[in-house]
């Protein structure tokens, strides 16, 4: 059996929505480069729509077919439903993950929070903060 | 899409002549060594065959060959044994090494649980510890002395002979894993003062699932599977006859031709060398010299081992990675860790080890794609931009 599903392979082998934006509206950065993962995601938003995300990831296949489908996923969404995207449904949606891998999906969410809570505090936006934990960093590796 | 195989650290092909030689064995000569009937007496006979092939090999006496199933229980049994008689005379110091392969780090971490004071003594940039460094760590209550022969990742080959010398001036056993040494060095246990040493079959073309531990004679050695008299008592279990008469066609074939093959592989080996070191911000893991010569390990800075294998292998190129995320565990390579590469630089890394069988067509071909796919990683990285514009210092 081969270690990643089709669809894993194909987000890895072509990755979607690769690069940087500039002048973006939000950027968001997680993981530590100790670790093996660090996913950086870049968002154009307007009237509270995702027109525009790209991705720079450095790690492994999995790390980078996470962000591949995580930009796919909340492309053109509103932010909320974007909020709503969890790590869960990147798994699903990747047709699974190893289970040493699926900390790379948790990145994936967090990069996208991450990137739509630096949009939101660019922009003098109240929130709630709780949507929000603490960027996990290491432990995120060592919960699953 | 054809393949080229560089990943022969982990196992070769079994060669022909090996599985031909092997055959008889399943079938015509399907016999039991503990059967006292004909058949049984044959494969016997072609038992201690094969333990005087290996012996030849090692300038060994075939008394001192026990056959295993394989490197990982050679070492085990070795160090337990080691361990057992230390227990008895009050003796609970084992001397090893930080880049041992796990299958002697893991059993070495059991017995430190069991109450053992094990020293794991450090390796300099190249992977290698010096004589001086195990004559300075020998106790009174030093029990045993296990340092590899060739490392597995980098392919340090440790000066073996001198540490070998400093043990036997000590009256301390010595134990060498040296799973990737044997059939790829001239390897003479009486003149390198070697107690114990583990191999394994499938290094050197010969099959997977059998391997030999070589104990001096007058080294006591117990037994770590009970239930039968097979192997002077210290190995119960029937026999691998196939594997065995395998593992002895394929050690006296590799010694045969060590000259040739190596002669050969280390003018790949240079080549692949020279060529992977112009990528920017690459660097050779391991020496330049003393170095095994099938062995080239690379660190790539600013991308992660796992995607650089996967996009390999997509080229046909079928290689192996310190990364962490190739063995499931969380942290890079503990070899890599112990030469002094940071973690991050750790996770990059590539090793490539060739057999003769590879061409110089081969090994181009092998520079110019990771040469693109290290390039195309590093376009994806917000490491190597980091790295680029200076908000991040370049390690390598």
């Amino acid at each position: 059996m081969a270690l990643y599903t089709e669809t894993v392979m194909d987000h890895f082998m072509n990755p979607r929505n690769v690069g940087s934006i500039e002048n973006a509206d939000g950027i968001g950065e997680v993981g530590n480069a100790k670790c093996g993962d660090i996913m950086k995601i870049y968002l154009k938003i307007e009237d509270n729509i995702i027109k525009d995300i790209k991705f720079e990831t450095f790690g492994c296949g999995s790390a980078i077919a996470s962000s591949s489908m995580a930009t796919e996923m909340i492309k053109g969404k509103t932010i909320e439903e974007a909020l709503a995207v969890t790590n869960k449904q990147v798994v699903d949606a990747l047709g699974g993950l190893p289970v040493h891998k699926l900390h790379c999906s948790v990145l994936a969410e967090e990069a996208v929070k991450s990137a739509i809570k630096d949009y939101y505090d660019k922009n003098g936006i109240e929130y709630d903060k709780s949507l929000f934990p603490d960027d996990i960093g290491c432990e995120g590796c060592h919960m699953v | 899409m054809r393949t080229i195989y560089v990943d022969n650290a982990a196992t070769t092909q079994t060669s022909k002549k090996v599985i031909d030689g092997m055959l008889p064995y399943m079938y015509e000569q399907y016999g039991n060594p503990s059967s006292l009937h004909s058949v049984g007496q044959r494969a016997k006979e072609v038992l201690e065959e094969a333990r005087a092939k290996v012996a030849r090999c090692l300038n060994a006496n075939p008394s001192e060959i026990y056959f295993t199933s394989g490197g990982s229980e050679s070492d085990n049994q070795a160090i337990l044994s080691a361990a057992e008689i230390g227990l008895k005379k009050g003796k609970k110091h084992i001397i090893s090494t930080k880049v041992e392969h796990h299958a002697v780090l893991h059993t070495l971490n059991k017995l430190k649980k069991q109450g053992f004071d094990i020293q794991l003594l450090d390796v300099d940039n190249e992977g290698f510890v010096t004589p001086e460094q195990v004559k300075d760590a020998i106790r009174d209550d030093t029990c045993l002395v296990t340092i590899m022969y060739a490392n597995n990742e980098i392919g340090t080959i440790m000066p073996i002979k001198e540490i070998g010398n400093v043990c036997r001036e000590k009256g301390v056993t010595f134990h060498t894993d040296a799973v990737q040494a044997v059939g790829h060095l001239k390897i003479d246990v009486q003149d390198e003062n070697i107690d114990m040493l583990s191999l394994s079959a499938h290094k050197f073309h010969g099959p997977k699932g059998v391997g030999a531990l070589y104990v001096r004679k007058g080294i006591f050695l117990s037994s770590l599977i009970e239930g039968g008299a097979q192997e002077k008592n210290r190995r119960a279990g029937t026999e691998n006859i196939p594997g065995i008469v395998g593992l002895s066609i394929a050690i006296e074939d590799a010694y045969e031709h060590l000259e040739e093959n190596n002669h050969k592989m280390i003018i790949l080996r240079d080549k692949l060398i020279d060529g992977l070191s112009k990528i920017d911000h690459s660097a050779l893991n391991g020496p330049r010299t003393n170095r095994s010569a099938n062995n080239v390990n690379f660190c790539f800075e600013g991308i992660e081992g796992e995607s650089l294998l996967l996009l390999l292998d997509a080229k046909g190129i079928c290689a192996s990675s310190g990364s962490a995320c190739t063995s499931g565990s969380l942290d890079p390579s503990h070899v890599l860790l112990a030469i002094g590469r940071p973690h991050e630089v750790a996770h990059g890394s590539l090793r490539l080890s060739l057999s003769e069988s590879n061409t110089e067509e081969e090994i181009d071909y092998i520079i110019e794609q990771v040469e693109q796919v290290v390039c195309y990683l590093r376009r994806m990285s917000p490491v190597w931009k980091e790295l680029l514009s200076g908000e991040r210092q370049f390690m390598l």
